[in-house]
């Protein structure tokens, strides 16, 4: 057991390569992360607002359906296919210039990806917001944007909360691939050393172990945030 | 009716977005000489490989590719005054690298054949493979090339010479995988009958796995060579000329000696 571990970890300095790949893996998920609710969010507030503007107005109705049908379309299309196949058109096709790091195209991937889930995490909350709720702000004379910023959107965060958190945790598992476009993650870490020493299942378990660890660490973080949240519940 | 209306122009934009990612590509196909002054300018050349085929590359220490493709590479590297940068991803998508200009050259131990040199350019071969059958000892099953009837399931890396070979001449069933170290795997639990690979990476891997065995016979030859962008004959100049030179001082088998008696 002993040595196993001295061969996977020590000999060679090879705990150098798990926290190299560790850290990338915590940057490209971090980053991607940032991005996808960035996308995600100008997403489901352009579904939200187009599903729900019942103008009258000829120009405000095209602009509408052609805003929604874009969100529509992105969604279908980035949702519809499998990200180990975006990453590979991303990094081959569109990022084909030889000087752009393989980290950004990784970034770029998962961020897109995972926007169109997050975009239908962040509607769908907003959605659940009782209906009362914007009427009410309406009638008190806010404005469209006061009623969301003020009364909508911080009651939708709750309902956003736990699902966003598990979309993170997903995404940060699904990076794991990204070794097949040349970035070193802890997986391709662990499946270079064992390659190098022979033996495939300790480094690989030690991999595990490191997802698991972080994922815990998140896991614990949100339930903290929405304890943090649910103060004033009456439920 | 909407619906429909909907799908079409949904199914429309996918096309117009693969379209764009071909025009993409066949600007650069269309200008080898665009990228060849790139190339000139940038002072960092890029490597893709496979890290799992030792003696050729592979890493000791989990990050750094080491073997001796890299050996080659860094003479290569020094004869153009350029720094030498490796990227380590699969080994069909090194393939795709050279031929997109992600990379300078792919050093993979890879074979020339027919439909590869159509889509990228091929240095002078630099060595010489055996291809050999490794076999599970306990097995038995798998005494010779003959062995090899459509009940057999044969193991080999995806895009390898010996995936093709399988496809083509055998009939046996087929088995890809990413890296020599899962067929191994699966061999040992006798998922599979046996692997066809590189003598030299075959015998790393019997060395150290007890179980496995290499059988005497040898399943084919074949030489490997580095791969280029097709048309930039520039960088295949200048890889040629340092692979001669390696070949004339016999450079080459010393590196093959150094990473296999250790």
């Amino acid at each position: 057991m002993s040595d196993i571990l001295y061969k996977v970890l020590i000999e060679k300095d090879r705990y150098l390569a798990y926290l190299e790949g560790f850290k990338t893996t915590l940057l490209l998920s971090f980053f991607s992360v940032l991005l996808g609710t960035a996308i995600g969010f100008v997403i489901a507030i352009i579904k939200y607002v187009t599903d729900h503007n019942k103008s009258q107005n000829a120009f405000k109705c095209t602009c509408n359906f052609i805003g929604n049908f874009i969100c529509n379309a992105y969604i279908a299309v980035i949702r519809g296919t499998p990200v180990y196949v975006q990453m590979l058109i991303i990094y081959f096709v569109i990022f084909s210039n030889r000087e752009t790091s393989p980290l950004l195209s990784g970034v770029v991937c998962f961020g897109i990806n995972s926007s169109a889930y997050v975009a239908e995490i962040i509607r769908a909350g907003i959605e659940a917001v009782d209906g009362g709720q914007s009427e009410a702000g309406r009638s008190l004379g806010l404005s469209f944007l006061q009623t969301m910023i003020y009364i909508v959107i911080p009651q939708a965060i709750k309902n956003i909360l736990p699902a966003l958190g598990n979309e993170f945790i997903v995404l940060i598992k699904e990076t794991a691939i990204v070794g097949n476009i040349a970035v070193l993650d802890v997986t391709k870490a662990a499946m270079n050393i064992g390659v190098a020493t022979y033996n495939y299942l300790p480094p690989l378990l030690l991999a595990a172990t490191i997802y698991f660890i972080v994922v815990m660490i998140l896991t614990k973080l949100l339930r903290g945030f929405e304890r943090r949240l649910a103060k004033s519940d009456r439920r | 009716m909407k619906r429909l209306i909907t799908i079409l122009l949904a199914s429309l934009m996918v096309i117009f977005l693969a379209s764009c990612g071909n025009g993409a590509t066949e600007t650069e196909t269309k200008a080898p000489a665009g990228t060849e002054e790139s190339v000139n300018t940038s002072g960092v050349l890029i490597m893709a490989t496979e890290a799992g085929f030792a003696p050729y590359e592979y890493t000791e220490d989990g990050s750094t590719v080491v073997g001796v493709d890299v050996d080659i590479a860094n003479e290569i590297a020094k004869a153009m005054g350029k720094e030498l940068r490796i990227e380590n991803m699969s080994f069909d998508g090194a393939l795709l690298a050279v031929q997109q200009g992600k990379a300078d050259f792919a050093a993979a131990g890879i074979s020339v054949t027919e439909e590869r040199a159509e889509v990228m350019d091929f240095s002078v071969e630099y060595t010489t493979s055996r291809q050999v059958i490794v076999v599970n000892k306990e097995a038995g099953v798998i005494n010779s090339i003959d062995d090899l009837n459509a009940d057999a399931v044969v193991g080999v890396q995806t895009g390898t010479v010996a995936d093709f070979f399988v496809q083509d001449e055998l009939e046996s069933q087929l088995k890809q995988y990413s890296k020599f170290m899962e067929a191994a795997m699966d061999l040992k639990n006798n998922k599979i009958d046996c692997i066809i690979m590189d003598a030299l990476p075959a015998e790393e891997m019997v060395k150290a796995n007890e179980e496995l065995a290499i059988l005497e016979e040898e399943v084919f030859t074949d030489k490997y060579a580095i791969a280029v962008q097709k048309g930039n004959t520039e960088m295949l100049d200048a890889i040629n000329e340092v692979l001669e030179r390696l070949i004339a001082e016999g450079k080459i088998d010393e590196f093959i000696i150094n990473h296999t008696t250790k």
